[in-house]
């Protein structure tokens, strides 16, 4: 597994081993800031060396080596120290057993004290093996940033108990946080969101993995048609469908199942279930609106208060209300946003597709425009910007005329 | 080698040479040349070796000042929000000379707007300071 044909070390069989091993440090005890660092300098060390010198046991090597490290380590710490911090009680044994490595990790770097940022930097490190240089280049930071919010962030953890259950809806969020971040990037972070999914999914029975995994397979498989090749945005409804993934598909809905069956359907697995009724259409006019509203419909019925809890999801139902119902009912439901969203560019964008399918071509282009000025990715500022300009020079708008003159910016793109 | 930012504006700077309406009014075709003039404004700097980065801001803008001991941080939107100066964003670059910095930014104030004219937009074109010198100042 060290090696591939062409004699270069296999980097994602050696970040593989990364749970585990460092999972068994912790386990004897070491602190995790500390076990980490080495388990860090250690991989550095594999790639170096086992292109040339392919370890027989590629876990163990790594496990000692990374040992080797930590002792070097706290050497030098207690010549400093004179033995200072060498005196702290050892640890109770962790309950946790073996094979849950990936969970157990996942919960550390995921512990509800960290920021957003940080749990998702720690996890990418400690639980996917990136280095602190390719966690940096995805998030498009200095590398000395990301190593101090990583060390920032394993600062915080010191002296925390580790070995009790972690939350596993923050875990959750977290993988779907480096999906969701994952598409820009050099790094391919959403393939690596998908992994650690995958992961998950066999160290816990929980629905909930399964169907966060089915919905990034799911939304995954259609991301090579999601750009034309000037790297412009297509919609769902105008892709080239015979460019999906057809594999990751069948694999998103044969995960999606097992989750299903299990009877305890989460908001991963509701919208895992609409993704795949859009990978199952053929076309865009067959699209099966009515089941989508009906996910929609348990989506929303997970929360007291949708409009102000899970505002998106009700935007969401919005698109799907106008395809079953019609567009003045699904501009109704909007309606009840405006207040919390009207000053996204979401709310904005969903309108003007909306007005369209109504008909009422200038509404959509002034909804459309408000969307790209409010925008905050380049992308998709300039495709806001597209639909605006195709809605407006669109045949039938005979209002042009009657438009109101705005007082935003002339949007000169960038 | 100097670098410069080649600034844009929403709104702001000398008289603009002539007036255009917001992009989102323009054709579909003027749009495009648009878009696609400006991916190959960097895609040049990149096969010459003078890109450093490309950034665009939102309009949205918020001042802010330090309240005070004890108070919070004031913030405002104007006083002036539509007459005041409003940066779209900047390419940075590394050239040769002040020289090259003013015919890159000629280059890009020639983006084609609507029918495809130029917009001959003014650009804003600002030296970064660099870092100490290698050598000792003999003054």
């Amino acid at each position: 597994m060290s090696r591939t044909p062409t004699g270069e070390v296999d980097e994602r069989a050696l970040r593989a081993l990364v749970p585990q091993v460092l999972a068994g440090m912790l386990r004897r005890g070491e602190d995790f800031d500390a076990a980490e660092d080495a388990l860090q300098e250690a991989l550095i060390e594999a790639l170096r060396v086992w292109a040339e010198h392919p370890p027989g046991d590629p876990r163990a090597w790594l496990a000692t080596v990374a040992t080797r490290r930590l002792v070097d380590a706290r050497r030098s710490e207690a010549a400093r120290h004179r033995r200072e911090e060498v005196t702290h009680a050892e640890p109770p044994p962790s309950p946790i057993e073996e094979g849950d490595d990936t969970l157990f990790l996942l919960f550390c770097c995921c512990h509800p004290d960290l920021a957003p940022a940080s749990q998702v930097a720690l996890t990418l490190r400690a639980v996917g093996g990136l280095t602190t240089r390719e966690i940096a280049e995805a998030f498009f930071v200095p590398e000395a940033t990301m190593a101090q919010r990583i060390s920032r962030a394993k600062r915080t953890l010191r002296g925390r108990r580790l070995d009790r259950p972690g939350d596993l809806a923050v875990v959750l969020r977290v993988l779907y946080l480096i999906y969701t971040t994952g598409h820009a990037g050099r790094v391919d972070l959403a393939g690596e969101a998908i992994r650690l999914a995958g992961r998950l999914t066999l160290a816990t029975e929980e629905p909930e993995a399964r169907g966060l995994l089915a919905l990034m397979l799911l939304n995954h498989a259609r991301l090579p048609a999601r750009l034309d090749a000037a790297g412009r945005i297509v919609t769902l409804d105008r892709q080239d469908r015979g460019r999906w993934d057809t594999r990751e598909i069948a694999e998103g809905v044969r995960v999606l199942q097992s989750a299903l069956a299990r009877g305890r359907p989460g908001r991963y697995q509701i919208q895992a279930a609409i993704a795949a009724l859009h990978d199952d259409a053929a076309s865009a006019e067959e699209t099966d609106w009515v089941q989508i509203l009906a996910w929609y419909d348990e989506l929303i019925a997970l929360t007291d208060d949708p409009a102000q809890q899970d505002p998106a999801a009700v935007l969401a139902r919005a698109v799907a209300v106008g395809h079953v119902l019609g567009a003045a009912a699904a501009l109704r439901e909007t309606d009840r946003l405006r207040d919390v969203l009207g000053d996204r560019h979401r709310w904005h964008a969903v309108r003007g597709h909306l007005h369209e399918l109504d008909g009422d071509l200038p509404a959509a282009g002034a909804a459309y425009a408000e969307a790209a000025r409010l925008a905050t990715d380049i992308a998709e500022r300039d495709h806001l910007i597209r639909q605006a300009v195709r809605a407006r020079a669109a045949p039938s708008c005979r209002h042009r005329g009657d438009r109101p003159q705005r007082e935003t910016p002339p949007e000169r793109g960038f | 080698m100097p670098k410069y930012l080649l600034l844009k504006r929403y709104r702001g700077g000398p008289e603009p040479h002539h007036p255009f309406p917001p992009m989102d009014q323009w054709a579909p075709e003027d749009v495009e040349a648009h878009m696609a003039f400006l991916r190959n404004v960097s895609r040049m700097l990149e096969e010459r070796g003078e890109y450093v980065g490309v950034h665009a801001l939102t309009p949205a803008r918020t001042w802010v000042r330090y309240g005070g001991p004890d108070a919070a941080p004031v913030t405002t939107d104007g006083p002036h929000p539509e007459t005041s100066d409003l940066v779209a964003g900047w390419f940075m670059i590394d050239v040769e000379s002040h020289a090259r910095a003013v015919e890159i930014a000629a280059y890009v104030s020639s983006e084609p707007g609507p029918g495809g004219e130029p917009l001959y937009e003014w650009i804003d074109v600002r030296e970064i300071m660099s870092g100490p010198p290698a050598d000792d100042d003999p003054a």
